[in-house]
């Protein structure tokens, strides 16, 4: 008891020192989990995706179509329950700066693939019933003002000119790892519209969403898709849906890789500080370790002091910090939601923040309490006074 | 008339400590070897340099001998190891410092109890203790105040009350008033001498101060790491 009377009085003895520092780590554990969130972010389509779903698109790039006539081919696959279409638009809304993901897709077959978008029965209908229907995701609806019966157009970038639709449903989550923030409207829609302006790109989709009955299956359902269209004109290449999203996630992988390393800097950083500063208070301290050591107190009470004082400074600071960093997390991912949909503080981020806490006094403690244990106590004595 | 002679509680036989400088090996002691009776207050005295806290170091147990034999009671401390000396400390030997050396963050209360956590008195009787040495010294008004609100002599007078709340077997004190005005110099050498005469505690002081010297019943020198062996009584 008596020693962790000591430990915590000294660690808040010196209240500059202490309150700079736990700012230090505060400050440090928020920087690092909001980098590990943004992390997260990138990853949250992966997390999010089915096991039972598959996704074909053409073997050679992403960008090349395939041709709709695929749908029954698709279909006639063992294993597959249902199959779904869809192209990447690719619109803007007003200007470039209100870009979000926006989709042409079978609706019917894509809302059943998809049950994490959650609808209201009449919206449904709505939707389903207008052809120029669109649907968009609760945050993204909030973002604009929008509300059912709202008319919206997009101008296309990929696909040339103005583009109307009328809102007829908002989708929510079923759980908080949904994007909120998509746009879809009718595939057919679109066709019609192409089979205008670029008559050869009509009858063409980007991907295919596959259903399938098990998700055991999916391996050798996607083998076997692929090679039903073996040596046609438009080889496909089908995988999970999680490999797919990882598939984006890789073109990004430098970006994901350099903000890792920021934050393992930013760790590393706060090392050295909380280090130097437990150095500096041992040395301060090597009298008060003597005279303990003197009074009959062995290595152990010494360093259960050091390393005692060095987590309470940490985890005091970890602690604001990881409080922090859920508000923080919440208005940066309000800002930036066109770029983070999904921005989620993770149970496995808090985790690394407590574990990078304990690492952080550890590394900070174990020098000085190496000094303290061997100094002699008639030397440690010498430097009182 | 027979006087009667006193049980040695301290034995010193044959003792040499050098220090080491990088390559330089530095003599401190050479060949001292005398005893110090049970309740004796030694004064140690000799010019800087002389090895004469090196000497009380050794006595206590804070520092190791390289050559002879220290035997304080039944121990031959020379063959305990640092974790055997520890404990020995903790029950034998009471410690008083020329800078207080209390713990800054705890209450005088709380100084005086600290070494009684190594013991297996539970915390009632801890607390009885270290009241009631805190009250011997004088201090029972000011347990709850830390050594930052206390004057010298007061951060003094708790250090003694630390040094004998375990009933050690020798008090030790190095310059006790070496950073003392001259009137808590005189309070705190009456509080060492009654410990002496009344409760018959062994007291080995190093001190530059004759003043403080007189108090002592008997003086022995150091010079340039040699003892004068003719050791004094104090006329006092």
């Amino acid at each position: 008891m008596m020693l962790l009377k000591i430990l915590f009085r000294n660690a808040f003895h010196n209240k500059l020192r202490s309150f700079l520092t736990i700012l230090g780590i505060a400050v440090a554990i928020l920087a690092f989990g909001l980098l590990r969130t943004v992390i997260s972010s990138f990853y949250a389509g992966v997390e999010a995706a089915s096991t039972s779903r598959l996704v074909t698109r053409n073997a050679i790039s992403i960008i090349f179509p395939l041709p709709i006539s695929y749908t029954e081919k698709i279909r006639q696959v063992e294993g597959v329950r249902m199959v779904s279409y869809g192209n990447w638009f690719g619109g803007i809304y007003i200007n470039e700066k209100n870009f979000f993901p926006n989709f042409c897709v079978e609706p019917r077959t894509y809302l059943a693939l998809y049950p994490e978008f959650v609808l209201e029965e009449k919206q449904k209908k709505a939707f389903l019933a207008d052809r120029k229907g669109a649907v968009a995701g609760q945050k993204l609806a909030a973002k604009y003002g929008w509300k059912i019966g709202d008319p919206i157009t997009l101008k296309g970038t990929i696909y040339p000119g103005n583009w109307d639709f009328v809102l007829r449903a908002i989708y929510t989550g079923r759980d908080n790892t949904v994007d909120e923030t998509q746009y879809f409207f009718h595939w057919t829609y679109f066709n019609e519209e192409i089979k205008k302006i670029w008559p050869r790109y009509a009858e063409q989709v980007g991907f295919y969403m596959i259903g399938v009955t098990r998700p055991d299956i999916a391996p050798d359902v996607a083998l076997n898709i692929d090679k039903a269209f073996k040596s046609s004109l438009a080889e496909t290449l089908t995988e999970t849906e999680k490999a797919f999203n990882l598939g984006f996630i890789a073109m990004a992988e430098a970006i994901v890789t350099a903000i890792q390393m920021v934050s393992f800097v930013v760790i590393f950083i706060i090392m050295a500080v909380v280090a130097n500063t437990m150095a500096m208070t041992t040395r301060e301290r090597t009298g008060d370790y003597a005279i303990m050591k003197t009074l009959g107190f062995g290595a152990t009470d010494i360093t259960i002091l050091i390393f005692g004082e060095a987590l309470v400074v940490t985890l005091t600071g970890a602690a604001i910090g990881i409080v922090l960093t859920f508000p923080v997390a919440k208005a940066f991912g309000q800002q930036l939601s066109t770029y983070f949909p999904v921005f989620l503080v993770s149970a496995q981020t808090i985790y690394m923040d407590i574990a990078a806490a304990f690492l952080i006094a550890f590394f900070a403690a174990i020098i000085p309490t190496r000094h303290a244990i061997r100094i002699r106590i008639a030397d440690g004595l010498r430097r009182i006074g | 008339m027979m006087t009667e002679q006193k049980k040695s509680i301290v034995e010193i036989k044959n003792i040499y400590k050098c220090y080491h400088r990088e390559s330089l090996v530095v003599p401190v002691l050479h060949d001292i070897t005398f005893d110090i009776a049970e309740g004796e207050f030694l004064a140690l005295m000799g010019p800087s340099g002389s090895g004469k806290t090196t000497l009380l170091n050794l006595i206590a147990g804070i520092d190791k001998a390289d050559e002879g034999k220290i035997h304080v009671g039944d121990v031959d401390i020379t063959t305990l190891t640092e974790t055997e000396l520890a404990a020995w400390r903790a029950n034998s030997v009471g410690f008083i410092f020329q800078f207080y050396n209390l713990i800054p963050v705890l209450k005088a209360i709380e100084n005086v109890e600290l070494p009684l956590h190594l013991t297996t008195l539970p915390r009632s009787k801890r607390h009885e203790h270290a009241a009631m040495a805190l009250s011997m010294v004088g201090l029972d008004h000011r347990m709850d105040h830390y050594p930052g609100e206390m004057s010298g002599g007061e951060q003094q007078r708790v250090a003694i009350a630390r040094a004998i709340v375990t009933d050690p077997t020798i008090l030790v004190a190095d310059e006790p008033t070496g950073d003392l005005d001259r009137v808590s110099a005189e309070e705190i050498l009456s509080m060492m001498e009654r410990l002496n005469h009344d409760m018959g505690k062994t007291i080995i002081m190093v001190t530059h101060d004759p003043r403080a010297a007189q108090r002592a019943s008997v003086l022995r020198h150091l010079d340039k790491g040699y003892l004068n062996h003719d050791a004094a009584q104090n006329p006092l």
